[in-house]
């Protein structure tokens, strides 16, 4: 569903030779863009990098009125993201771009612990700490360069060009993930299938809620199977807890949702980013060393999981503003990468760029906590690709690649046809 | 430069020991943060700031050497 954007009114500042003189009022953006500029793919929306030019913070009107706020600067992303009085409670949420009026989402489900505060937050995420650490992630090398040659091996049979989304960037996590909660080979397919569909932001709200049912039906029993003869993966390890059946499914739901369309979205949009920044790529192919650096950097400049939201359960001072009790705060993880404050020349996908410390990942106790898996996946994957395929070209213009909507939770490209054809 | 990890807050991210995996591991079970090296040799000092600094729970402390462990 796209939505159209409206043009900020320009009601708190006036330009002067292009020289922005600030009112005691902010800058106010009435709604989340729609749409990246054309011929910009990888840059965060025109509108939010302009709110940004005018400060850290902005006010944001919600389609229903409400007021609320935008921060774009890092410093003051990272410090809401730190600050335990800003609530992730799924309940206190408010769609950004759509008003459904008096309509309250509801609290999450059991187990599902990304919109959930401490204490319960922590009763999910704690057992869950040991299963995704770096150590236990590295090991998971071999075995992910193995799932890797087998889809390159797939794709140089089938080639010699293909579209990089179903032939590699779904597939590769997607096995992955399947393999660590322990999914048996023979329902991977449909399991899969599934998941997709009420992951890719373009199927119908029918087909969706279809889809998502089937899902939560099908984890359900994965559960039950898990407690009645445990293997060895991470739904095994847990089914010997606390956590009821219902809870265990809400975990693993959430596994799937923040970490199949994230790392799909960063392998395929990474390869489009690459490709268009030739330099870069050959600097990556000159030294394999870079690619841990390269992975970050990719991280900070692709931001695909662009917005999250919190809420002020008390009055607090952000920026020098006060951000009263119930209020959102939209933040823009996205915007925060490309902070000219906290990264130089931010706009330059830069492999060789030192220091770390961006937003991709979230920051605070919701980190992401798939973060060192999605790493190996990425310093494996990348690599493997442009070994395989030296000549690995967009086998359209690129003004043709097929983008996601700003709507989508998860920004990327819908497909890639790439060739390698001499 | 003396390193103390706050268990109670850490998340288990993983950031400490991907910045500065000389001086810092996770525990197998929990996925918390170790301190392999509470007074970090000379060259891994900057890196252990940097993950002091990146530290999403802000679970990391960092003190001149010889300061009591709370
Ligand atoms: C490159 C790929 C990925 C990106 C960009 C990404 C991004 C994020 C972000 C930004 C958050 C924090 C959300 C917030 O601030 O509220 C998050 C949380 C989370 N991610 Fe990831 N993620 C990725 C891969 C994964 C993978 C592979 C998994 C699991 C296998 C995963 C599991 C999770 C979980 C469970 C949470 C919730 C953590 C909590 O609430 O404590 N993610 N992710
Ligand atoms: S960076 Fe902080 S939260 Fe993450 S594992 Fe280390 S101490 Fe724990």
């Amino acid at each position: 569903m796209r939505r159209s954007f409206q043009a900020s009114p320009n009601a708190y500042y006036r330009e002067m030779d292009g020289e922005m003189i600030m009112g005691e009022l902010l800058h106010t953006v009435t709604t989340m863009p729609a749409e990246r500029r054309s011929g910009c793919p990888f840059d965060p929306p025109a509108e939010l990098l302009d709110a940004h030019r005018h400060g850290p913070i902005s006010h944001y009107t919600f389609p229903g009125g409400e007021p609320g706020w935008l921060i774009t600067g890092y410093d003051l992303v990272r410090s809401v993201l730190a600050d335990s009085r800003f609530s992730s409670r799924r309940e206190f949420m408010l769609h950004p771009t759509i008003d459904y009026g008096d309509m309250k989402a509801p609290p999450a489900p059991p187990g599902e612990f990304l919109l959930m505060d401490e204490p319960q937050h922590s009763r999910y995420r704690k057992p869950l700490m040991g299963k995704f650490t770096v150590r236990r992630m590295r090991l998971l090398t071999e075995r992910i360069e193995q799932i890797t040659a087998d889809h390159l091996d797939a794709m140089e049979a089938a080639g010699p060009s293909a579209d990089l989304v179903t032939a590699f960037a779904k597939p590769i996590p997607a096995i992955v993930i399947c393999e660590l909660l322990g999914v048996p080979y023979q329902d991977r397919e449909s399991f899969q299938e599934q998941v997709d569909s009420f992951m890719n932001g373009e199927t119908s709200d029918e087909d969706l809620i279809a889809a998502y049912t089937a899902t939560q039906n099908y984890l359900a029993e994965l559960v039950a199977a898990k407690r009645a003869n445990p293997t060895d993966d991470v739904l095994s390890d847990l089914v010997d807890s606390d956590l009821t059946d219902e809870e265990l499914r809400g975990m693993a739901l959430l596994l799937l949702a923040a970490g199949l369309d994230t790392t799909a979205n960063m392998l395929s949009l990474g390869t489009f980013a690459l490709l268009r920044n030739p330099e870069q790529l050959a600097a990556l192919r000159a030294d394999p060393a870079l690619a841990d650096r390269a992975v970050e950097e990719l991280l900070r400049y692709l931001s695909v999981a662009k917005t999250f939201m919190r809420t002020a359960l008390e009055d607090v001072e952000v920026g020098g503003r006060t951000i009263e009790a119930g209020s959102r705060v939209i933040l823009s993880y996205n915007t925060a990468n490309r902070d000219p404050e906290r990264f130089t020349d931010p706009h330059a996908l830069d492999l060789h760029r030192q220091g770390g410390g961006h937003l991709a990942f979230g920051h605070g106790i919701h980190q992401c906590l798939g973060q060192q898996l999605a790493r190996v996946e990425m310093k494996v994957a990348f690599p493997a690709l442009f070994n395989r395929f030296p000549a690995l070209r967009l086998a359209v213009p690129p003004e043709e690649v097929a983008l996601r909507p700003e709507t989508a939770d998860i920004y990327g490209v819908k497909s890639l046809p790439v060739t390698w054809e001499a | 430069m003396r390193v103390t990890v706050d268990a109670g807050r850490c998340v288990g991210s993983g950031m400490c020991v991907f910045t500065a995996g000389e001086v810092f591991d996770q525990d197998e079970d929990d996925g918390r943060a170790i301190v392999l090296r509470p007074e970090p040799p000379a060259g891994t000092r900057d890196a252990v700031r940097r993950a002091a600094d990146l530290c999403p729970a802000g679970a990391i402390a960092l003190s001149a050497p010889g300061t009591p462990v709370p």
